[in-house]
């Protein structure tokens, strides 16, 4: 496998407003994700794994230091810049799902390909197929309202893929499901990386995922503290 | 824009009764502002086609010191017919009013009284003067039901009236009543009756005089005549447009209640979206929206309202408006009381001009309304929308 740094992280500082003062949640990260890893930032609630997986996935800037994704740089990038970053090549898995309800389960996954004017016949192929890795081909019509927690937490997989993104970020994807969907799901998404080459980049301080990822990166009081590598 | 259109749509619809309810009360108002407006303008049409059929014709030549505000005015206010006219009024193309001040007797009382003398064989005017042709002892006389009412008088009765001639001398003679006319003309009814004008130019011993004259044809060019003014039926319609125009202020009160209304509903409806729906916000941030765009979506989503009143409008509005214009709309009190020109039954007129710019003014209203909460969104942090955070 071609070994180029899809993720650049240099010194990477992130401060918060506490009232007065300033809250430091991550603290000079340095960090390279390579194209195609399996990889999670792993460590106690409160150590910045989320905050660093938003700048990575442009929703929030960095208060210094640099964060390059696919060689932009986050903190430079202007909202549309920004915007267009995560329409063509970022795709999200939140922990709550985060579908739009009121949209079936076809229309979700519709969703970014709608934004990325692909046509009607090609996105009824790529949904269709998005569809078909997770499982819910048969399942197009139903809206999020009716579906289990692991059905819906699949479809918000097959939005985050349907346009096959360069990254996928996914935080606590697993915390609200139970524990044969939890393993049912990241299979799901070791199969998609292993065929799709996607770089697949999680939050969690949930053993079943970190039972999964090929490379662990602990944090702590927003410092990466030692990584792990599993031997393939 | 289109995408946006789109996504809007399914949104709204997806809100279910909320999208409905706020609908509801958005075409409430298209349709009764529409009907409103068309119950003016029906009225402003019929108020001036009554005055033209029973009192200004196609316009009218007034005698110089003739005020029809001005009773003691009227006492001067006569002349010989002009030469000029003569060939119109032989061929019934004009007529001549002689207006003189009297005083009617009913049951004891005495009112002051205004005397018209009409030609019986007119055909200028819808009033029934042909009642008037008539051989009989009194002088015959017909009158209007306003003035029936107020002296208590019905067909055939008889009355005495007094009067004063060109010499000052006081007379006094019997008329009867040989017609109640009904009109929705105010000023052709109340205080006055009608009597053949050879009658009163006789009664007043002003042999071929006249205090108006009202033609048909508004087009046809005239010489100027010394001593007579011409009133154009503009003018003498202008105090309908008075009315109408202080009537309408009054209804632009209405108008803006039920526009405040339907727009607090929206309002209302955006500021709560914006506050429930974040995290649908930060995950069209996510899948790549910028906040700009996700305002816009939400302005189209709010203004879309318009669009689905304007639809439910035409769907129970039309039949509706369609129906009152054919069949009317009946006041529920009696109009005769209101001393202005209005029918019972008042039949509204619409334009499309009115029809588009009513649905136009709205539709901005709302574009507005939904655009001015959903500003915010702009100035949401993405990651606090996504954890459905913010205040
Ligand atoms: N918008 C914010 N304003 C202020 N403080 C924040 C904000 N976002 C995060 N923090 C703080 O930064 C620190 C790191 O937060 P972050 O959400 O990244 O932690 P985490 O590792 O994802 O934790 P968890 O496992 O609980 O999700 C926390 O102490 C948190 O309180
Ligand atoms: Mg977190």
């Amino acid at each position: 496998m071609e070994i180029s740094p899809i993720i650049r992280i240099e010194k990477l500082v992130k401060k918060f407003p506490m009232g007065k003062s300033e809250f430091t949640a991550l603290n000079g990260i340095e960090l390279i994700i390579t194209r195609g890893e399996f990889a999670g930032l792993v460590g106690p609630s409160g150590s910045g794994k989320t905050t660093l997986l938003n700048i990575v996935g442009s929703l929030d800037v960095p208060s210094s230091g640099e964060a390059f994704v696919l060689g932009r740089s986050i903190g430079n990038l202007t909202t549309k810049e920004a915007a267009r970053l995560r329409k063509e090549n970022l795709g999200f898995i939140f922990q709550s799902y985060n579908l739009l309800a009121v949209y079936t389960v076809y229309e979700n996954v519709e969703f970014p390909l709608l934004l990325l004017n692909y046509s009607a016949s090609d996105r009824k192929k790529m949904v269709m197929d998005s569809l078909e890795w997770v499982g819910l081909a048969d399942k197009i019509k139903s809206k999020p309202p009716q579906l289990s927690g692991g059905e819906c937490q699949r479809v918000a997989i097959a939005r985050a893929m349907v346009k096959k993104p360069s990254i996928v970020l996914a935080d606590e994807p697993t915390a609200n499901l139970d524990a044969a969907n939890s393993h049912n799901i990241l299979k799901t998404m070791v199969t998609l990386n292993r065929e799709l080459k996607t770089t697949f980049l999680f939050a969690t301080h949930d053993d079943k995922v970190i039972s999964y990822l090929r490379r662990k990166i602990f944090l702590l009081d927003g410092n990466v503290d030692r990584e792990e590598i599993k031997p393939n | 824009m289109k995408l946006a259109i789109r996504l809007a749509y399914r949104n709204l619809i997806g809100a279910g009764l909320r999208t409905w309810l706020n609908v509801i009360v958005l075409s409430f108002s298209f349709v009764i502002i529409i009907f409103m407006k068309g119950v003016m303008i029906g009225w402003d049409n019929q108020a001036k086609t009554d005055m033209t059929n029973y009192e200004i014709g196609g316009g009218q030549y007034w005698y110089k010191t003739y005020d029809p505000f001005d009773p003691f005015s009227l006492t001067e206010s006569h002349a010989p017919i002009p030469e000029e006219f003569k060939e119109e009024i032989a061929s019934g193309e004009m007529e001549p009013f002689l207006i003189v001040p009297g005083t009617i007797y009913p049951q004891g009382r005495l009112q002051s009284i205004v005397i018209k003398g009409i030609n019986p064989r007119q055909t200028l005017f819808l009033l029934p003067s042909h009642k008037l042709d008539t051989i009989t002892e009194a002088i015959p006389a017909i009158i209007g039901s306003l003035m029936a009412k107020t002296i208590k008088a019905s067909a055939g009765d008889q009355l005495t009236i007094r009067w004063r001639d060109v010499n000052g001398t006081f007379d006094a003679g019997d008329i009867v009543i040989t017609e109640i006319f009904s009109t929705n003309v105010p000023a052709v009814e109340s205080g006055q009756i009608y009597v053949p004008l050879e009658k009163l130019q006789s009664m007043m011993m002003m042999p071929g005089e006249a205090t108006i004259m009202t033609f048909r044809d508004s087009e046809k060019n005239r010489p100027a005549v010394d001593g007579w003014t011409v009133k154009n039926k503009a003018e003498l319609t202008a105090s309908v447009d008075k009315m109408i125009k202080t009537k309408s202020a009054g209804q632009t009160i209405l108008y803006a209640i039920l526009l405040l209304l339907a727009m607090l509903a929206i309002f209302d409806t955006q500021v709560l979206s914006i506050f429930r729906r974040q995290k649908e916000i930060g995950t069209y941030i996510a899948l790549g929206y910028t906040r700009q765009q996700v305002v816009g979506l939400f302005t189209v989503e709010g203004t879309m309202h318009a669009v689905l009143a304007a639809l439910l409008s035409a769907a129970y509005g039309l039949p509706f408006l369609a129906w009152m214009a054919k069949n009317g709309w009946t006041m529920p009190i009696d109009t005769s009381e209101f001393g202005m020109a209005i029918a019972q039954t008042l039949y509204p007129i619409y334009s499309i001009g009115l029809i588009i710019s009513t649905v136009l003014i709205l539709t901005t209203v709302t574009a507005i309304v939904s655009y001015w909460p959903s500003r915010r969104i702009a100035k949401m942090n993405p990651t606090d929308a996504l954890r459905g955070k913010l205040q």
